[in-house]
């Protein structure tokens, strides 16, 4: 007994080390885990403040583009609404909002990463306003991510550039399906696998969400082909994208919501139950 | 002694609050940081508490963690740090370091400049592979980490000059 005792005291020091490197190594291996630890992660109380406050000044320097950003959308929607004539298109789109399949929610972005393999971004709105896991995130130009974790006030983001993030999306033109990667590169550049080679695909050709997933509606906007190379060992197509969107520079995004999606999973778990 | 103690707690707070505030939203070519803030590691007294030097730098990594959305990654690099510094201290100021008195927030010498040199090192690349968590970034980790390094020192070398203290 007194032995262990000695050697206790001895290797004090080594042992707390190794016990607190238990716990980081736990803490990263479960970070690398699709759904993560809700404790470390940047939605908590104390670092959504922090960020919303260096936010909050920052946001001045680069308002002239976001005010850009948002003229530019008020203009396309406004055309849109001008555009339709016909007051009975009007009349059926109030009708059909009870059973509208997704709502919107307008939040800010007031951190963003982009440096690192395993992005995120965190929003200023959370479980208060309605946001939940796994809800669609897009903004005006295209697709940004997809929500991980939400506190009451703030939630986290898993931006599309992160290794982790697979998301359904199609060629436009084709309907031809694939999974949206990132290969951890370039900001500017996203990755669709899985394309059949059947696929008629030209450059530049616009790349959409499928509508396949529940998270995202079809045809939100993504990219352009900017690469088409085809893998050697299971003779799919692998497509480089070009975003839409430039990722190092978000200001409004909008979260949409799917109200017929416990619906559709319940359904899904049936048919696969019986 | 107490007034160490109250040193060490305000450089925690301040390099944190700095690294948070202003070094986060630094982003040479996309994806170099500069990450000045495990300059608390460095600075910590030679001879002081092991145990709560570990323990001090096992929170300040989690503080990062927390900020920058990365498990445990910091929380581990920083440990790491920290418990090699004695040999890193071996290695830069001979073996009788302990009966001698290190003041690393002095002017730049040779010896002072390479203990600097392998912190910040075996710091980020212990960060850049956690974060990575794969093989097939072996490159990647590589170029991260001389290019970070690069800017660390240099961001750390400009904090220790702007913070000397008493100068006689």
């Amino acid at each position: 007994m007194q032995q262990i005792f000695n050697f206790i005291f001895r290797n004090s020091t080594r042992i707390l080390f190794l016990l607190l490197l238990c716990i980081s190594f736990l803490l990263t291996i479960q970070a690398h885990s699709y759904h993560r630890s809700k404790i470390i992660s940047s939605a908590n109380y104390l670092s959504g403040g922090v960020y919303e406050n260096i936010n909050n000044v920052s946001e001045y320097l680069n308002l002239k583009t976001q005010n850009d950003a948002l003229a530019i959308e008020n203009a396309r929607l406004k055309s849109i609404l001008f555009a339709t004539t016909d007051s009975i298109s009007i009349t059926k789109l109030e009708k059909t909002k009870e059973n509208q399949p997704y709502d919107i929610v307008v939040s800010k972005v007031i951190h963003n990463s982009y440096n690192v393999h395993e992005n995120y971004l965190t929003l200023n709105s959370g479980a208060l306003q309605g946001v939940k896991s796994d809800m669609g995130v897009i903004n005006n130009l295209g697709l940004v991510g997809i929500i991980d974790n939400t506190s009451p006030k703030y939630s986290t983001v898993i931006s599309i550039l992160n290794v982790k993030s697979r998301i359904n999306a199609k060629i436009k033109k084709s309907n031809h399906f694939g999974s949206l990667i990132w290969d951890g590169k370039s900001t500017g550049f996203v990755q669709l696998i899985d394309v059949p080679r059947l696929a008629a695909i030209r450059k530049g050709d616009t790349i959409v969400t499928g509508g396949q997933s529940v998270i995202f509606p079809e045809n939100i906007n993504i990219g352009t082909i900017d690469k088409v190379e085809i893998d050697d060992q299971t003779h799919y197509y692998t497509i480089t994208v070009k975003l839409f969107n430039d990722m190092t520079n978000l200001g409004h995004v909008y979260i949409i919501k799917s109200n017929n999606r416990e619906e559709l999973n319940n359904l899904e778990k049936t048919t696969k139950n019986e | 002694m107490n007034s160490t103690l109250l040193v060490n707690i305000s450089r925690f707070i301040l390099l944190l609050a700095v690294q948070i505030v202003i070094f986060n939203n630094m982003n040479f070519l996309g994806f170099i940081m500069p990450l000045p803030y495990m300059l608390f590691i460095v600075l910590y007294p030679v001879n002081g508490n092991r145990a709560a030097l570990l323990l001090a730098s096992f929170l300040l990594g989690l503080t990062m963690d927390v900020f920058s959305n990365s498990g445990g990654v910091h929380a581990a690099a920083c440990l790491t740090l920290a418990y090699l510094r004695p040999s890193i201290f071996k290695f830069s100021f001979g073996i009788s370091y302990e009966y001698q008195t290190i003041k690393l927030n002095d002017v730049l010498t040779p010896e002072r400049f390479s203990f600097i040199l392998i912190s910040v090192v075996i710091h980020h690349f212990t960060l850049f592979i956690l974060e990575a968590f794969q093989v097939s970034f072996f490159w990647d980790i590589l170029i991260r980490t001389l290019l970070s390094t690069v800017f660390t020192i240099i961001s750390c070398i400009i904090i220790i000059y702007l913070i000397k203290p008493n100068k006689r």
